[in-house]
Order: structure tokens, then C-alpha cells, then sequence
């Protein structure tokens, strides 16, 4: 066969070299998308500004409006508590899930089975209802431990602890599964080492376990606390002030409904961009030694990758056998 | 009647007193037993290779060594300590497991695959058992760390993260990671067999080096050259009982009993 110049062909003649310069594949149905996707957007960002019945003007005027701001501070420490307490119960549980107590797994299995099987609206509307018939609620540690929080029956008081004893209860079930696989997914390899270097379980756990399941887990409980911010908007059933509560008691009195339901809708997106880009660096604080190539930026480190860079030399001084 | 007993009698080298006592090692998982009465004793710098096929129960007599698996019955004996258990009038007593961990400080112990803490770097891995264990300062744990580093050649490569490295520098670091506990005693469980070919004679000389110093060793390893040339007693395990035992000219290159014979023919 004789070699014609212009073929398209992925053979090559064995005595022909190859030609050297590289074209890359161009992607046109991508930046077809794209643009697409860009006009659509535009056009939408447009109706919405100009159309009247967003009412701009409003939302700049409620938007650092006294109550809007309160409803935004009970719903950051709604979100706040109900999370810190609902990990830590999911650890708990998830220890109990994990534990060679065939009582204490069964238990923790049923309480997931309840508390994932059920519609948090419908718990809290429970626990609401509930409150009407007991004098006083408590949550606390169980088997007769400290109260963890306790209200009266009555008041506002009572509001916050049904409010955070339904966000809690059902946020500890998911966080238990969370927790579970972060600790299932450590090499049974790793806590052996440890044993063996005469760690006992509690160093083991905390040094050698739990670093490494943290890199399971954060990334799933930063999507947690970002839900926990939007679903605690639900307790805005019992009368609780929140961030939307706030909202619906001015619109329920001016009828701009449209506009303070976009102020709000500002504050929960600028909380959960905050809470995403935390996320992000927690991740990257618990991924470290995974990723290869990865160095920490101590001092000595520093200095050699430094100093490797200045000299462009990458030398192997790898001898396994030194005199 | 098969049952290998202690070091060959009357070799005359019973001046030191055994550093390891194993005495009729008996371990079941359910059903099953495993080990069906070991005896072994090791003395002090002696090093041990027990040879045997997969599943013949290897790993399971070296773990009951540091009570990593709990004897069904039988004792171990640790430098003079009876390994998980007190002694009290003619009883044992089974030991909490600080008091378990702590006697786990006299041996170390190396895997097959490595097992460094990957969230840590080499330099991290090496001073956390002896800072929180012991409770060395961090300054001293740090020198002692870097010395260990320095003995299997991997001093520069003190603050990567374990994944960076081969599995042979993986391999080297653990061992110096259970250097620095200062043990008594070193376990090595098949160390070489996760290796590619050409990284198993790094791990290897270091383990010579470190038989060459004095430390007493258990080997369980497939590597006969190995055994052949820094072995000062070889065993066979097959079954979960010791068939035979005896310096390696003579177990290996003249076995005694039919499965020994077949073992070696096999892997040689
Ligand atoms: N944790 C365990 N549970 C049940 N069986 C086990 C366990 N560990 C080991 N065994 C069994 O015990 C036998 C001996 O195993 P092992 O000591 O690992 O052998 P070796 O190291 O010589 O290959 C094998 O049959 C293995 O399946
Ligand atoms: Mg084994």
C-alpha cells in the first residue's frame, strides 16, 4: 500500500513516523450548551428584575428589616443546637448500632427505623401536641444522666425545646447512619496497628479511627447542616419565630408576599454559601494523606520543596541500605 | 505425638532464658480450631521463621503472641510476663485491657500490608504510640524517631504522607515504627508478601541488619533464602501444629517429616 497524504486513518505504515503536532478534540456541543444555558439564564435574570411584581424596592427595605433579623438569628441557633446536639446523639446511636449488645443495636435500629420513617413535620407537630399533656419535657443523656435541655409546658421556652427536641431526635438518626459508615469504611487493619503499637480503644479511636473517618463524614454532614437550615423553617407550624415565621407574620399584615419571601430566600442562600465554603476546607483538612502528592506544610517541608524548586534538580537519595 | 516441643534439646544454649515461652497454644474460632497445642520457646536475639501453608495458622499463633486474638487456652510469656493474665494462687486472671495494652508495649509487630496511619505523616506515625503510650516527650520521640528512620533508610522521607511512598518504603517505615516502642521483641507477619518482586530486598536487608544487632525476631515468611541465611531456628506449622523444628540446614534442606518435605519442595 503506498502512503497517500491526505487519509484519516488511526493505522500508520511501520516505517513512517508519526507526526508530532497534537490538535485536541474540540468540544462544540459543549459551548453550544453553554450558551444556551447562559441566554435562558440572562433572559430570566431580566423578567425577574424588571418585572413589578418582585417589588425590589421592598425587598431592600425589609431586607435588614429588625424582625427579619431576629427570625434569621433564632433560625442560625435552631440550626446550630439542633445540630450539635443531634451529632453527638448520632454518634452515640451509631456507637450503640455498632456495639456487640444485641439489645442496645436492636434498640438503636429501631429508633432510626422511626425517626427516618416518619415525616418531620408530622414529629414535630407531635412533639407540640405532646408538650399540651405533660407539665414539663426533657431530653437527657439516657439511663438517667444529665437533663441535656428541659423546658416548662408553657411560654415561649417551651416553643424552642419542642422546636429543637424534633429537630434533634430526627437529625440523630440520619447523623448515626452518617457516622456508621465513616467508621465502617477504616480498615479493620488500622485499629490493629494501633492495638499493637499498645494503643488502648480510647487513643485508638480518637487518633487513629475517627481522623479517618471524618473524611467519610464531614462531607455528608455539611450537606446535613445545610438541610437543617432549610428544614428548620418547618417549626414556623408551631409559632416559632424563625427566619420565615418572621416573613409570614409582616406579609400576613402588608400582603408583599412575593418580596419577603425573596429577602428571606437572600439570607438562606448568603448562610449557605457560608456554610459550603467552610465545608469545602473542612474537607480538605481531613482528606490530607490521601491524595497523593500531598506534603504537609510544615516547616522542614517548606523548605525542601522550596529549595527543590530553586535548584530544579530532583534528586533520589532513596538507599535502603545507608552504611 | 507430633507436636514439636522447645528448642532442640541439649544444645547447650540454654544460658539465656527463653525471651518468648509459648505453652500449649490452644485457639478455636467457634467451631474450629486452629491451633491445636503450640509449643515454642524463643530465646533472646535469637530469630525464629516459621514456615507453613496458608491457613495452617501462621498468623493467628504470632497474634496470640501479643494478644491481638485471645488463646482459647494456653499460656504466652513475654519477657517474664504472662500475657493477658495475672497470676493469683493457682488461678489467671483475666487482665483489663490497659494493663493488656501495656504489655503489648514489648513486642512489635509488622504486617503484611504495612499499615502506617495514612492521616499521618512517617515522622507523625513513628512519635505517636511512643508519646501517648509512654509518654515520651515530643523532642525525644522525635530524635529516637529519626534514628529508627535512619536504620531502614528512610530519614528523608520524614514529613511526606505514607501514600507517597512504595510499598517497600511503606514496608520499612512500619518497621521502624515498631522500633522505636523499643520492644523486646519483633513480630513479622509475612512482611514481604504484599511486595512487588523487586522491592522485597529492601525490607528484607533490613530485617538482616536488624537480626545482625541482636534483636530476637519471629519471622512467619515464605522467603527461604531468607530463612536460610539468618534463621537460627526454623519451624514448620501445618495444621495448627508445629511438626518440626531445627536449625534450617536441617529442616529445610533435610526435612524429616513427609508434609515439611512437601511444603519446601513446593515453594523452592
Ligand atoms: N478471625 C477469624 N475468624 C474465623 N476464622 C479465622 C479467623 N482468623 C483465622 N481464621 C482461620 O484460621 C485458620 C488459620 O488462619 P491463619 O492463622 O491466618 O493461617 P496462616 O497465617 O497460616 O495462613 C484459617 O483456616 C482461617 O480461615
Ligand atoms: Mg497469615
Amino acid at each position: 500500500m503506498k502512503a497517500v497524504t491526505v487519509t484519516e486513518s488511526t493505522r500508520l505504515d511501520p516505517s513512517a513516523t508519526p507526526p508530532s503536532e497534537l490538535v485536541p478534540m474540540r468540544h462544540s456541543g459543549r459551548a453550544l450548551a453553554a450558551l444556551v444555558i447562559l441566554v435562558a439564564a440572562a433572559s430570566l435574570g431580566y423578567s425577574a428584575m424588571t418585572n413589578d411584581n418582585f417589588e425590589w424596592p421592598v425587598v431592600w427595605e425589609y431586607l435588614f428589616h429588625p424582625e427579619i433579623m431576629q427570625g434569621l438569628g433564632t433560625t442560625l441557633i435552631l440550626t446550630g443546637v439542633s445540630m450539635t446536639l443531634g451529632i453527638i446523639l448520632g454518634i452515640v446511636l451509631a456507637a450503640c448500632r455498632m456495639s456487640e449488645n444485641r439489645v442496645l443495636s436492636t434498640l438503636s435500629g429501631a429508633y432510626l427505623w422511626f425517626f427516618r420513617g416518619t415525616p418531620l413535620l408530622v414529629q414535630l407537630i407531635f412533639w407540640f401536641n405532646l408538650s399540651a399533656l405533660y407539665p414539663r419535657l426533657s431530653l437527657s443523656v439516657p439511663f438517667g444522666g444529665p437533663e441535656i435541655a428541659g423546658a416548662a409546658t408553657n411560654g415561649v421556652l417551651n416553643l424552642w425545646a419542642v422546636a429543637i427536641i424534633g429537630l434533634t431526635l430526627n437529625e440523630s438518626a440520619y447523623m448515626a447512619e452518617i457516622v456508621r459508615g465513616g467508621l465502617l469504611s477504616v480498615p479493620r487493619h488500622q485499629s490493629e496497628a494501633a492495638t499493637a503499637l499498645g494503643m488502648n480503644r480510647w487513643l485508638t479511636f480518637h487518633r487513629v479511627i475517627l481522623p479517618q473517618a471524618l473524611r467519610v463524614i464531614v462531607p455528608p454532614t455539611g450537606n446535613q447542616v445545610i438541610g437543617m437550615l432549610k428544614h428548620s423553617s418547618l417549626v414556623s407550624i408551631i409559632a416559632l419565630s424563625d427566619l420565615l415565621y418572621s416573613a409570614q407574620l409582616i406579609y400576613s399584615q402588608n400582603f408583599r408576599t412575593i418580596p419577603l419571601l425573596v429577602v428571606i430566600s437572600i439570607w438562606y442562600l448568603v448562610c449557605t454559601t457560608v456554610l459550603s465554603y467552610a465545608q469545602s476546607h473542612i474537607e480538605r483538612h481531613y482528606g490530607r494523606g490521601v491524595h497523593v502528592g500531598v506534603q504537609r506544610p510544615g516547616g522542614l517541608a517548606k523548605l525542601r520543596s522550596l529549595g527543590s524548586r530553586l535548584s530544579q534538580r530532583s534528586q533520589s537519595n532513596d538507599n535502603p541500605n545507608p552504611a | 505425638m507430633s507436636t514439636a516441643t522447645s528448642a532442640p534439646g541439649g544444645t547447650g544454649a540454654s544460658t539465656t532464658d527463653p525471651i518468648v515461652r509459648i505453652i500449649d497454644l490452644h485457639k478455636n474460632f467457634g467451631p474450629v480450631e486452629v491451633l491445636k497445642g503450640v509449643d515454642l520457646e524463643v530465646r533472646r536475639g535469637q530469630v525464629v521463621v516459621i514456615l507453613g501453608r496458608s491457613g495452617s495458622g501462621k498468623s493467628t499463633m504470632l497474634r496470640c503472641v501479643n494478644h491481638l486474638e485471645r488463646p482459647s487456652s494456653g499460656t504466652v510469656i513475654v519477657d517474664g510476663e504472662v500475657i493477658g493474665y495475672r497470676i493469683k494462687g493457682d488461678k489467671l486472671h483475666e487482665l483489663p485491657p490497659a494493663a493488656i495494652a501495656k504489655q503489648r508495649t514489648k513486642t512489635g509487630m509488622v504486617f503484611q500490608s504495612y499499615n502506617l496511619f495514612p492521616h499521618m505523616t512517617v515522622m507523625e506515625n513513628l512519635i505517636e504510640a511512643p508519646r501517648r503510650v509512654k509518654g515520651v516527650d515530643k523532642a525525644t520521640a522525635m530524635e529516637d524517631a529519626l534514628q529508627a528512620l535512619e536504620e531502614v533508610g528512610m530519614a528523608h522521607k520524614a514529613d511526606v504522607y505514607p501514600s507517597t511512598l512504595s510499598g517497600g518504603q511503606q514496608q520499612r517505615v512500619a518497621i521502624a515504627r515498631a522500633l522505636v516502642m523499643k520492644p523486646s521483641v519483633m513480630l513479622f507477619d509475612e512482611p514481604t508478601s504484599a511486595l512487588d518482586p523487586e522491592l522485597v530486598g529492601e525490607v528484607l536487608n533490613v530485617m538482616k541488619r536488624l537480626a545482625t544487632s541482636g534483636m530476637t525476631m519471629i519471622v512467619v515468611t515464605h522467603e527461604i533464602g531468607f530463612a536460610r541465611s539468618v534463621a537460627d531456628e526454623v519451624v514448620f506449622m501445618s495444621e495448627g501444629r508445629l511438626v518440626e523444628n531445627g536449625p534450617p540446614s536441617q529442616v529445610i534442606d533435610a526435612p524429616v517429616h513427609e508434609s515439611t518435605r512437601t511444603f519446601i519442595d513446593s515453594i523452592l
